[in-house]
Formats: C-alpha cells, sequence, structure tokens
C-alpha cells in the first residue's frame, strides 16, 4: 500500500512539474508572440494596465509586459542594460539619468503631470481644509528620495509650513496604505492615488500645487530591439486614447 | 584522521566551495565597491549617526527585554512538563519564519493606532505604537524573542536536569535552584541567544518599516535610512551597507561558533 502511494505520489508530481515548467516555458517566450517591455513608474500602474489591454487589442501579436516601480530605480537598472523597450518616469530627473547614460532616445517627451493633494479619510473626519491645519495631526508623506517627497517638499516649502508628518515613506503607494490602513489621519499623495482609493479617501486640493507638479516623462531605449512598436506605444500612450485614459484617472495631460 | 579515511570527494568539495562562494562574493563585491571617502561622510552626517544610535538602543533595548521574558519562557520550556509544550514552543517560533513584513502588518493590526488592542489603548492613555521608538522596540521584541527563548531553551536542556535534581534533594526551591545552578550551568546556549536576538534585532527592516514608518531620530534605524537612501547616494548606501556588514562580522566573531555548534 504504502508503495503504491509513494509511487502515484511521484506520477503526480512529475506530471505536475513538467506541466508546470513548461507553462512556465511558453509564456516567457511567448510562442510567436513580439514582446514589448515597459518600465515604468508605480503612479501608472492604472493608466498603463489599461493601456496595455487597448494595445494587445490593436496588435493581436504582441504581449505587452510591464515592470512598474520606482522611477529611479528603473532607470538605473536601464542604464545598467536592463532588457526594456520603453521608459516612462514621473520625474525629469530619473529621465535625466536615463539620457545621461546614452539609454534614452528623447528626454523631453512629457505626457503628463499629476499634483500633490492632501488625502484624508473618507468624509474628512478631522476638518483637514489645508497644510496649516495638519499642525498636532497624525499625517505622513514620501521621504524626500522619493519623487513624490521632492515634490512634497517643494509645496510644503512654498506654503510655509513648519508641521513635522509622522513617516517618510519609501514611496506614494506606502504613503497612501497608512492613511488606508487608519494608521494616520492625513497623507500627501497625488491626485491619482487618491482617486485610486475611491470612496475609502477624501482629497483636498492644495492651493499652488501646481507650480511644484509631478512630471512625467517617456521615451523608447536603445537597447530595444523593438524599436517601432515602442513607438506605437508611446503613440498611444500621447495620443487621443491616452489622453482619455490618464485624464479620468487624474493625470493633467496637454 | 581524515588521512586515515582517505580523500574528500570532490562531489561534496566542489558544492561545498560554490557554497562558499555564493555567500561571499556579494560581500567581496560590497567592499570592492567601497569608497572611502564616503564612508568618512558617512560616519560625519548627522541622519547616518542619529541611525546608528537608534539602531544600537533599540537592539539593546529589545535584547534586554527579550531576556527578561525569554529566560522564564526558555525555562518553562524546557523544564516544565504540560500539555500542549511543543503547541506553544511552534507558536512561539512562528515569527521566526513569518516574513518580517506579515510580522509588521499583524502588529499594525493588533497594536496599530486603528488596532484591535491599539485603538482602545490609543482611547484611553493616548498613546499608540507607531511611530514611536517604543513601537520600534515592540516590533524588534517581536521578531526576537523567538531567536531568544528556543535558543536558551536549548542551552538549558544540554546543561542537563541532573544537576536540579541534585540541588532538589538537598532541599533547594526551584527559584534558588534556577538562580544558582541552572542557570550559571546554562551561560554559554543563554549567551548565545542574547546574541542571535541582538543580530536579528540590528537587521530588522520589514516589521519595524511597516509597523512604524520612518521617521529621523524617532523611527529610522539603520537598514530603514539605508533603504531610503539607497535611491539618492548610492556611495552613501555603500558605505553604509559596509557599516553594518563590520558589526555583524563582529557579532559572529563574538559568538565564536558557539550557535553553530551545541555547547
Amino acid at each position: 500500500m504504502n508503495r503504491i502511494a509513494t509511487t502515484a505520489c511521484a506520477a503526480v508530481l512529475a506530471v505536475g512539474l513538467t506541466t508546470g515548467l513548461a507553462a512556465c516555458g511558453s509564456s516567457d517566450d511567448g510562442g510567436d508572440k513580439q514582446v514589448l517591455r515597459v518600465l515604468a513608474a508605480s503612479s501608472l500602474t492604472d493608466v498603463f494596465g489599461s493601456l496595455e489591454k487597448t494595445f494587445e487589442a490593436q496588435h493581436p501579436d504582441v504581449d505587452v509586459q510591464v515592470s512598474y516601480g520606482s522611477s529611479t530605480d528603473l532607470a538605473g537598472q536601464a542604464v545598467d542594460g536592463a532588457p526594456g523597450d520603453v521608459l516612462a518616469t514621473a520625474a525629469a530627473a530619473s529621465m535625466q539619468i536615463a539620457v545621461k547614460g546614452k539609454v534614452a532616445v528623447d528626454g523631453r517627451d512629457e505626457f503628463a503631470t499629476n499634483v500633490l493633494v492632501i488625502a484624508t479619510k473618507a468624509g474628512n473626519p478631522e476638518h483637514i481644509r489645508s497644510l496649516a491645519d495638519l499642525d498636532g495631526k497624525t499625517w505622513v508623506r514620501c521621504a524626500s528620495t522619493a519623487p513624490c517627497g521632492k515634490v512634497a517638499d517643494a509645496v510644503l516649502k512654498a506654503q510655509h509650513v513648519t508641521a513635522q508628518p509622522k513617516s517618510e515613506e519609501v514611496d506614494v503607494r506606502s504613503t497612501l496604505d497608512k492613511l488606508t490602513s487608519g494608521e494616520a489621519d492625513a497623507a500627501l499623495v497625488y491626485a491619482t492615488d487618491a482617486k485610486s482609493a475611491g470612496s475609502d479617501v477624501t482629497a483636498v486640493s492644495i492651493p499652488g500645487a501646481k507650480k511644484a507638479q509631478a512630471e512625467y516623462f517617456i521615451s523608447p531605449l536603445t537597447q530595444s530591439k523593438e524599436g517601432s512598436l515602442a513607438r506605437r506605444w508611446i503613440q498611444l500612450v500621447t495620443g487621443p486614447q491616452g489622453r482619455e485614459v490618464l485624464t479620468k484617472a487624474g493625470f493633467g495631460t496637454k | 584522521m581524515s588521512r586515515t579515511l582517505g580523500r574528500a570527494p570532490l562531489a561534496l568539495l566542489v558544492p561545498a566551495v560554490v557554497a562558499v562562494a555564493v555567500v561571499v562574493l556579494p560581500l567581496a563585491g560590497l567592499v570592492a565597491q567601497l569608497r572611502p571617502s564616503a564612508l568618512g561622510r558617512a560616519l560625519g552626517s548627522e541622519m547616518v549617526r542619529q541611525a546608528l544610535e537608534l539602531s544600537l538602543l533599540t537592539s539593546v533595548a529589545s535584547t534586554l527585554i527579550c531576556a527578561l521574558l525569554g529566560l522564564p519562557l526558555a525555562w518553562v520550556l524546557a523544564r516544565l512538563e504540560f500539555p500542549g509544550r511543543r503547541l506553544v514552543r511552534a507558536l512561539v517560533a512562528v515569527p521566526m519564519f513569518l516574513p518580517p513584513v506579515v510580522g509588521g502588518i499583524a502588529l499594525r493590526e493588533a497594536f496599530g493606532r486603528s488596532g484591535v488592542f491599539g485603538a482602545p489603548l490609543l482611547d484611553h492613555t493616548g498613546f499608540a505604537f507607531p511611530y514611536t521608538t517604543w513601537g520600534v522596540v515592540l516590533a524588534h521584541v517581536f521578531v526576537c524573542l523567538p531567536f531568544v527563548a528556543i535558543g536558551m531553551e536549548g542551552g538549558l536542556r544540554a546543561a542537563g536536569q541532573e544537576y536540579d535534581a541534585a540541588a532538589a534533594t538537598l532541599g533547594a526551591s526551584r527559584w534558588h535552584t534556577f538562580r544558582r545552578i541552572t542557570v550559571p550551568l546554562a551561560v554559554p546556549g543563554i549567551a548565545a541567544g542574547l546574541l542571535l536576538g541582538w543580530a536579528r534585532s540590528l537587521g530588522e527592516f520589514g516589521a519595524t518599516i511597516t509597523f512604524n514608518g520612518n521617521y529621523p531620530g524617532t523611527t529610522q534605524t539603520m537598514p530603514t535610512l539605508i533603504y531610503v537612501a539607497r535611491e539618492s547616494d548610492e556611495n552613501a548606501v555603500i558605505a553604509l551597507s559596509l557599516i553594518m556588514l563590520v558589526i555583524s562580522i563582529g557579532i559572529l566573531v563574538a559568538l565564536r561558533d558557539r550557535w553553530l555548534v551545541a555547547p
């Protein structure tokens, strides 16, 4: 009985492993499909996710694979030679890393902007109407090393805010998470992140925030082997369809 | 001895060398990429000094608390027979296997500002653990206690119960036996458990940043500073990483093989 059970288990395991590995293999090289690799700032997750579906419907023989992350990290990886066809960053400085590293073909294609807002709990129970109201509250922001932190630095300085946050998170989604998990009364995040949290969050606009907004840049990469696909992706993002999705998510477009 | 047993088989030597390379090469790479001027600048920066002080303060505090809580727990697990002892030991060991970030989320759900126990605590006392140095200590105690308790339990078991029994027949109370017999005999194992816990606390990152956030001077420990800084100053990050590496090696040297080989 024991030997039968052992043999049966071994057989199931062998079949399972080979099927799994085969599936891995086929999704990796995509069979006959061309692969378009996009490196994108994490704040573009929802927008690029939606445009990915649109692009794949328009080009049935193309598989779009997007890697999201911090703009600075992604630009650095591209300079190191990581495979990629398009780079989309949330800050001019990150795109400049790629330009200086001679991997960005065009470092001046700006396609969207994002403003900082004060995100509060649904219904704004603490009645936070401006940055001045943050004094004495438990509020969080991005660390200055992240693009959204640099934007926050500029906005807080312009408004002469002296109140100190309780925490400086490594990226904008972690900052938002502190609010949505109930650990903070307010969070300084992008308008698009506040919008993505839907009815869980109430966004309070900051006067003058438009003077220090995040600027998004997109460029084909020199290591790309799919040059025309890369250009078509950029055309989709910067064209009317892309602008519609971006505006709906809360981005500013030209 | 090995001469009489024959040559070491290549099939064992080669993988062993590869194993050493897998561990040593990244560390060597870190040392090789260091710019000494960055090290000097890092040690002179106030943020780095704050982070170093906070790391040392919280790790020492949490190790002390782990000692005060862990040694009694180790004694209970090693010396008392009771139903469910194995379950208790397994539960206490859980933070060892839990991904640190999951530990942070668990701490938040329990002791966060809107946590099951944290919300009433905040309402009644105005105090909450997140964003405070005490919160950092709590997170460190959570992750280190299993190492300390189970490490010490190993030491207590290895020391054996015979002397305890001898002391009992001579009329000593269990508390007296604990203080004068059990603990002095198990000092190597107890010290090893404490050093392991201290090392784990120094390296703790995932639970701390999830539960306590990041603020210089209050909750920004060395690992957090390194993570936050890696996007901005590469040379500084390598220097900071090397400082942590030196501290880790220091702890291993202090342990001197004791945690690898049963006492």
